[in-house]
């Protein structure tokens, strides 16, 4: 029954998308700056009936309809209700799913949002963003569809992998699709700016709302992701340079040079082809990333069962989106003879635009570097860690400065008359950096040079908050929050603690500063797993902190899974980090602690970065 | 100029896609199930202990081997372990332990603390030969026979019914 509505709303889905080109070409057609009404109403059937076939999958997740193949291998009947729910979209099919209800709402948004821009920019818009609902419905349908049902029932489900049952992975992808799909919205915007000569800072305006929301989204969704690796991975790590990790980092960097460069081609009509370069790159990328880790290409936690007719089907669309972008952009590609002044805002937008392209290219080089390598020479390698951070973090310095610098100045021409205040708040960080390093502990060059620069940032960002009028808090905000995360991963690299051993139930040990004992462990029984729950005292000697942590060792029955859960006690000062595992055939279990500084504010900081994009966003709606 | 770069462009992308393509289409290194049934080459594996370097010769030896993938810092290892020391006490089997990316010391405490179940020891500090075996987390392990043929892959902890099915292999003689 679910299995048949769902099909059937898919089915009048794909029609009306074709219903929406086909009025949409119509329309444009007739000579006036009018809309026809029924675009709006079809559109706003085809989001409404959408966001109903995605109900009655959830609707199949909360009743355990194992009838849908899709339910079947990624619920159980035991499961929480919760997780039942975000199981909708915790698998490869429903979350194509989700894709879509993106696309449609963005789709419709865009049209009633965007009134006071031209007709044809608004059709064409609409319609490469049908195009693109129907590249990702066909797919759904003949490739991935959630609603196939399966015959003999089973009576029970397979269930949903442990560590994904998790409050932050259950917003995690929505946050994230938002981000990556929403980019779709400017993709087809761009190739609507070449196709009905609608630029300048028209277009500017007209896309820099979704920009905001998709990069705000985006961020966010790395936010949760990087939350949920860092208590249920067990490492005490919150960045392991995954390359799937990688593929949602990417077109972060193309959006976050994309709103940048926005304001120049806003406020002084230059860098058009430049900007539409990066409107069509965040989507391309996003799609990349979702071929990478879709096909199997990738491999981590991300990857859903392989299936490499999926892999090629995602990679004709791929193609068909590069090569059509590639096209209008040379048929429509003129020249400009924008001169810019070598001291002027718009060089430093433009600075800024070579540095995430410079980590965009680092990124993408090492996240592709091994499946080149494969492909050519057989020759299989690894990129780790140590790449990326000797070759982003030198540069990520020299970043942060221009960060400082940049936004104080003027647009066409920039004199430098704050030469004295920049460098007494330069003094000013280094004298910071060098108490922390004199009092607290020593630390690399490097880390120095770090903390000095993120330093700078947030002194220089926190000047212009007293100086500038609010029309600038909310880049004030970013800046400011993007300079404390960098600061705080400096110190919280630099200063954390980490101890591993072994302890049996009432015994002691003293490490350093730390006594550890293991005082009680107890059996509890869940729901849906039983868990070995420890109870363990840390003393701090030189603190005189006692604190009781509870790390648990659990066992899930669907599927048959053990997983540690780590025991964490946060705090503004930092986080105690505690995990433990059984050793067997032995009384004794294996206890990693960490203690890691400063850990909520790196948080924080990331909240504050995307918190200053909703002001923008904000500010943005208001002046629109 | 301009077509120059234009036509490197498109000839830029046209290698990305079909490398893509092609990754899409050769047996990935992470879908390992094509090893069963293939014979392994190229085996070479440092020891643990002294400069030797074990080489298909070694394990052609023994009618089965297993090569399990572990390392001491790897919580699940120690979960598969006590199958290991039951599997060790088999005969017509020698169990080759790849040790990944571990320091020595904690490699060292690891086998004092639960046993050594290890006919042959070999160390893979930097994760680059486990990669040739298809390895991509550990624990792993790989039957194989005199011949150097993958029997059987266990990807994750070895469980009781692996045990069961090892047993079985290498007993149906």
């Amino acid at each position: 029954m679910l299995s048949n509505t769902g099909n059937f709303l898919l089915f009048i889905n794909i029609f009306l998308s074709f219903l929406i080109i086909y009025n949409s070409f119509k329309c444009l057609k007739i000579k006036n700056n009018l809309i026809f009404k029924n675009i709006y109403q079809i559109s706003l059937l085809q989001s409404t009936l959408v966001l109903i076939c995605f109900f009655t999958l959830t609707a199949a997740f909360i009743v355990s309809d194992f009838s849908l193949i899709t339910v079947y291998q990624n619920s159980h009947s035991l499961k929480p209700l919760f997780y039942k729910i975000s199981g909708t979209w915790g698998n490869h099919e429903g979350s194509l799913l989700l894709w879509v209800i993106i696309l449609t709402i963005f789709s419709f948004l865009f049209l009633i949002f965007n009134k006071n821009h031209s007709k044809s920019y608004r059709l064409y818009t609409l319609i490469i963003q049908n195009l693109l609902i129907l590249g990702f419905l066909f797919f759904i349908i003949f490739n991935s569809n959630p609603f196939s049902s399966i015959s003999p029932i089973p009576k029970e489900g397979l269930g949903l992998n442990p560590i994904l049952q998790d409050p932050a992975l259950a917003i995690h992808p929505p946050l994230l699709y938002i981000g990556f799909v929403g980019s779709s919205i400017y993709f087809s915007a761009a190739m609507a700016s070449m196709i009905s000569n609608y630029f300048g800072s028209l277009f500017a305006q007209s896309i820099k709302s979704w920009v905001l929301i998709s990069w705000i989204f985006q961020t966010l969704g790395i936010l949760v992701g990087s939350i949920w690796a860092y208590y249920e991975l067990g490492w005490g790590g919150f960045w392991f340079w995954d390359p799937v990790e990688n593929a949602s980092l990417l077109p972060w960097f193309a959006m976050t040079a994309l709103l940048h460069s926005l304001l120049v081609l806003e406020k002084r009509n230059m860098l058009y082809f430049w900007t539409i370069i990066l409107c069509l790159m965040t989507f391309t990328l996003s799609v990349t990333g979702t071929f990478l880790v879709r096909s199997g290409i990738l491999n981590s936690v991300h990857t859903f069962a392989n299936d490499p007719s999926r892999g090629i089907y995602i990679l004709i669309f791929l193609s068909l989106m590069i090569f059509a972008s590639i096209y209008f952009l040379f048929s429509k590609y003129k020249p400009t003879n924008d001169l810019i002044n070598s001291n002027s805002k718009e060089t430093f937008v433009l600075i800024n635009n070579w540095f995430m392209m410079f980590y965009l290219v680092t990124v993408l080089l090492g996240t592709l570097y091994p499946i080149f390598t494969d492909a050519i020479s057989n020759n299989k390698i690894s990129v780790g860690p140590p790449f990326y951070n000797s070759v982003i973090i030198p540069v990520v310095i020299v970043f942060l400065f221009f960060m400082a610098i940049g936004p104080q100045a003027k647009w066409i021409k920039n004199k430098f008359s704050n030469l004295r205040s920049t460098l007494s708040i330069l003094s000013g960080a280094i004298i910071i950096n060098f108490v922390i390093f004199y009092f607290l502990k020593s630390y690399s060059l490097i880390s120095n040079l770090i903390l000095i620069s993120s330093l700078f940032l947030i002194m220089s960002s926190i000047f212009d908050f007293f100086k500038k009028s609010r029309l600038s808090f909310p880049r004030i905000i970013s800046h400011l929050s993007f300079g404390f995360l960098i600061l705080f991963i400096g110190l919280n690299h630099n200063f954390s603690v980490e101890k591993d051993f072994n302890l049996k139930l009432g015994e002691a040990k003293k490490i350093d500063n730390y006594e550890f004992a293991l005082l009680d462990l107890k059996l509890s029984q869940e729901n849906n797993y039983k868990a070995v729950v420890g109870k363990l005292e840390v003393n701090n000697s030189n603190t005189m902190k006692r604190r009781i942590l509870y790390p648990e060792i659990r066992i899930y029955d669907n599927p048959q899974t053990l997983t540690y859960e780590a025991s964490i006690q946060t705090s503004f000062l930092g986080d105690h980090y505690l995990t433990m595992s059984n050793i067997d055939r032995s009384e004794y279990y294996n206890i990693k602690f960490q203690h890691k500084p400063l850990m909520i504010w790196i948080w924080i900081s990331v909240l504050l970065l995307s918190f200053g994009g909703f002001l923008s966003l904000f500010k943005n709606a208001k002046n629109n | 100029m301009q077509k120059i770069i234009k036509s490197i462009i498109v000839f830029l992308f046209i290698f990305v896609l079909l490398v893509f393509y092609n990754s899409l289409n050769r047996e990935t290194n992470y879908s390992t199930d094509y090893l069963v049934g293939n014979k392994l080459t190229n085996i070479n594996l440092k020891s643990f202990d002294d400069n030797k370097i074990y080489t298909s010769e070694d394990i052609q030896k023994s009618r089965y081997t297993l090569i399990n993938f572990w390392a001491s810092w790897c919580a699940p290892c120690r979960i598969e372990h006590p199958y290991l020391m039951q599997l060790s006490k088999e005969k017509n089997l020698k169990i080759l332990g790849v040790n990944f990316k571990d320091k020595k010391i904690n490699a060292s405490k690891f086998l004092n603390e639960l046993g050594n179940p290890y006919y042959y020891m070999a160390k893979d500090t930097t994760g680059k030969q486990s990669v040739n075996f298809g390895i991509y987390g550990i624990p792993e392990s790989i039957l194989i026979d005199n011949e150097t043929i993958v029997l059987k892959k266990f990807v994750g902890p070895l469980n009781k019914q692996n045990l069961n099915d090892i047993k079985e292999i290498i007993n149906s003689l």
